[in-house]
C-alpha cells in the first residue's frame, strides 16, 4: 500500500511571529522556516508503517513556491521514497489544498493519506477533513494511535475530554496529533544524500483545479496587549491582590 | 436568510460551547435553527428549544447517531441546507472542527475556523500563529461556514419555547465505525468552561497532582497542564492547555511552574486574571500575568491553599 503524506512549510515553531507595521500580513522575511510539526509526525508514522511492512512506498507532497523544496528535502532525509512539489506562487487556502491533493490522489492512488491535524501558521485545521470529503473517503482527525490490518485502520483519536477509537475502511484520510509519535532526528549524512535526490515538480496550475484562496485577508493585527501586571512578594500579598481584582469568591 | 447551528451535546444536555455558539450566531441577525443529532434527542432538543435566540430546533434521531461521526453529521447538514440556509455555524469543538470543513468542501465554499469576533456577515476576526496575531478575513461566499471560539462569547440563557421539528436521518455511512470513547472520569469542572483553572508545568514532576489538586479543590477549579507536563506523563493529554490542546479563558488562571511558551500562551492568554508562580523572573509567563510571584511553587501553592481556607 502506498502512503501519501502532505506537508506544509511554516514559520519555525520556536520563532515569535511579527506583524508588519502596515498590518497587511505577518512578516516572514528572513525568518527560519520549517516543516509544520504535525506534518513531521505524519511522516514519522508513515515511516513506521513502512518499517512494519504495511506501507510499501511513501510519497510526500507539499504545495508552494520553489523555496518549499527545503521541507521536501527534510522529508527525504527522514526516509520517504519520493517527493512532489506542487509549485505555485499563489498561496492556496485549505479548500484549495484539498482540491490540489485530491487531484494528485487520482494519479497516485494511495491507500492511505496522512496529514498533520493543523498547520501552526493559519491554525485552520480544515485541509484533512476537506480532502476526505472531496474523495468520499473516511476520516479520523487528531490520531494518537494507528493500527492497520485487513484493509482497516483502527485509529485512537484525541477528542474533547478523552480519546475515541474508530475503525476506518481503507483508503482513508488520517490527521496526526502530536501524541502519535516522536519524529526521528534527521542525520547529517541523510540530509546530504537527500540533496542529491530528485524533486518531482509539477505546476499546480496544470492540475486543472481552481485553488486561489476564497477569503481575503483584510488585516492582520497584534492581539490586544494585557496591561502590565504586578509582582507580589508573599502569598499574603497574592491573596490580597486576588481579592482586590475580585478573582476570589 | 437563516442560520443552521450544529449542537454539540453529551446525550443529556447541550455543551456550554453550543450555548456560546448560539450567542455568536445572533450576529447574523437571521433566525437560528439548532440541529440536534443523537440516538434519542428528546431531552437535548427540549433544552435547545428553551434557549433564548433559537428560532426552531431540528431534531434528528437514529440509532447510528448515538456517537455522531463527521461523515454522518455532514450528510444530515447537507440535507438540511436544501431548506435554504445561508449560514452554518458551530463551536470549534471536536464535532465542529471535524464536520464543518466537510460541509464547506462539499458545497465548494471557503470556511472560517475558530472565529473570535463576527463584525458582519462574511467579516470575521480569528487568531493565527497560536494567537500571536489576529487576522480579519472577508468572505463573499453565498453560504457562510464558520466555527467560533466558544470562550469569546457568553452563553445564551434560557427563556424561550421554540418549535421542535423531527426529521429522519439519511442511512448511516459505512466507511467509518465508532468503537469506543474513553472519557476520563473527573469530579472537577470541565477544563474548557471552568471558571477557574489551576495549571502546572513539567517541573512539578511526580508531585503534579499532590501539589495542585488541593488548590484546585479549594477553588472549584479544573486542572490544566503544559504540553511538556503531558509528554512527561505527569498529566493526561485531555488537560493540556495550548494551541494544540484546549483553549481556555476562565475568570482566573493560575500558572504554577509554567515558563509560558508561545504554544501555551496561545491557549490561555484571554483569561481574565492570570497568576504566575515561577522561580525564573525572566519567564515569559510574567509578561501576560496580572499578578506574579517569583518563588518556588512547592512553597507557594500549599501556602496559598492554606490561606484560602
Amino acid at each position: 500500500m502506498k502512503a501519501l503524506v502532505a506537508i506544509k512549510r511554516v514559520l519555525d515553531y520556536s520563532i515569535q511571529v511579527r506583524v508588519k507595521p502596515d498590518q497587511t500580513d505577518v512578516d516572514l522575511a528572513g525568518s527560519k522556516m520549517s516543516i509544520n510539526p504535525f506534518d513531521e509526525v505524519a511522516i514519522e508514522e508513515a515511516l513506521r508503517l513502512k518499517e512494519a511492512g504495511i506501507v510499501s512506498e511513501i510519497v510526500t507532497v507539499t504545495i508552494g513556491a520553489s523555496v518549499a523544496q527545503d521541507v521536501l528535502r527534510h522529508a527525504l532525509a527522514m526516509g520517504v521514497d519520493r517527493v512532489t512539489l506542487l509549485e505555485t506562487d499563489t498561496a492556496p487556502d485549505s479548500l484549495g489544498v484539498a482540491k490540489l491533493l485530491a487531484a494528485l490522489v487520482k494519479d497516485e492512488q494511495p491507500g492511505l493519506i496522512l496529514l498533520g491535524k493543523q498547520a501552526i501558521d493559519d491554525d485552520a485545521a480544515q485541509a484533512g477533513a476537506m480532502l476526505s470529503a472531496l474523495l468520499g473517503w473516511p476520516q479520523a482527525s487528531a490520531a494518537s494511535k494507528i493500527v492497520i490490518a485487513d484493509g482497516k485502520a483502527l485509529v485512537t483519536r484525541e477528542i474533547d475530554g478523552g480519546t475515541q477509537t474508530v475503525q476506518l475502511t481503507l483508503p482513508a484520510v488520517i490527521t496526526a496529533d502530536l501524541r502519535l509519535n516522536d519524529p526521528r532526528f534527521v542525520k547529517l549524512p541523510n540530509l546530504m544524500m537527500a540533496k542529491k535526490k530528485p524533486i518531482n515538480t509539477v505546476a499546480a496550475d496544470s492540475l486543472g483545479v481552481p485553488f486561489a484562496a476564497r477569503q481575503q485577508q483584510v488585516r492582520v493585527s497584534e492581539p490586544a496587549q494585557r496591561p502590565a501586571g504586578v509582582l507580589v512578594k508573599s502569598v499574603a500579598e497574592l491573596v490580597a491582590a486576588l481579592k482586590a481584582k475580585g478573582a476570589l469568591q | 436568510m437563516s442560520t443552521l447551528l450544529l449542537a454539540d451535546h453529551d446525550g443529556h444536555q447541550l455543551k456550554k460551547a453550543t450555548l456560546q455558539a448560539i450567542t455568536a450566531a445572533q450576529a447574523f441577525n437571521t433566525p437560528v435553527d439548532v440541529l440536534v443529532l443523537g440516538s434519542d434527542t428528546a431531552a437535548v432538543a427540549a433544552q435547545a428549544a428553551s434557549i433564548a435566540g433559537v428560532a426552531r430546533v431540528i431534531a434528528v434521531s437514529a440509532p447510528h447517531l448515538a456517537h455522531v461521526l463527521p461523515e454522518d453529521a455532514t450528510a444530515i447538514i447537507l440535507d438540511q441546507l436544501n431548506a435554504g440556509y445561508t449560514t452554518v455555524i458551530t463551536a470549534h469543538t471536536t464535532l465542529g472542527k471535524d464536520t464543518l470543513p466537510r460541509v464547506a468542501a462539499l458545497r465548494d465554499v471557503g470556511m472560517a475556523s475558530d472565529v473570535i469576533r463576527i463584525h458582519a456577515r462574511g467579516q470575521y476576526e480569528r487568531p493565527i500563529y497560536a494567537g500571536n496575531a489576529i487576522a480579519t478575513i472577508h468572505s463573499d461566499e453565498a453560504l457562510q461556514v464558520l466555527t467560533i471560539r466558544a470562550t469569546s462569547y457568553a452563553a445564551a440563557a434560557a427563556g424561550n419555547s421554540a418549535e421542535i421539528i423531527s426529521r429522519s436521518a439519511p442511512a448511516a455511512q459505512t466507511g467509518s465505525l465508532w468503537l469506543a470513547d474513553d472519557h476520563k472520569i473527573s469530579d472537577r469542572p470541565e477544563l474548557a468552561t471552568a471558571p477557574v483553572v489551576v495549571s502546572g508545568g513539567r517541573c512539578l514532576g511526580e508531585r503534579f497532582d499532590e501539589v495542585l489538586a488541593p488548590l484546585a479543590a479549594k477553588l472549584g477549579a479544573a486542572l490544566g497542564a503544559t504540553r511538556a507536563a503531558v509528554d512527561a506523563g505527569l498529566a493526561p493529554n485531555e488537560i493540556q492547555v495550548g494551541q494544540t490542546g484546549t483553549i481556555v479563558a476562565p475568570e482566573l488562571y493560575i500558572a504554577a511552574g509554567i515558563s509560558g511558551a508561545a504554544q501555551h500562551l496561545g491557549g490561555m492568554k484571554d483569561s481574565k486574571v492570570i497568576v504566575a508562580i515561577n522561580t525564573d523572573p525572566d519567564a515569559p509567563i510574567f509578561k501576560v500575568a496580572d499578578i506574579g510571584i517569583v518563588a518556588d511553587l512547592f512553597d507557594v501553592v500549599p501556602e496559598l491553599t492554606r490561606q484560602l481556607g
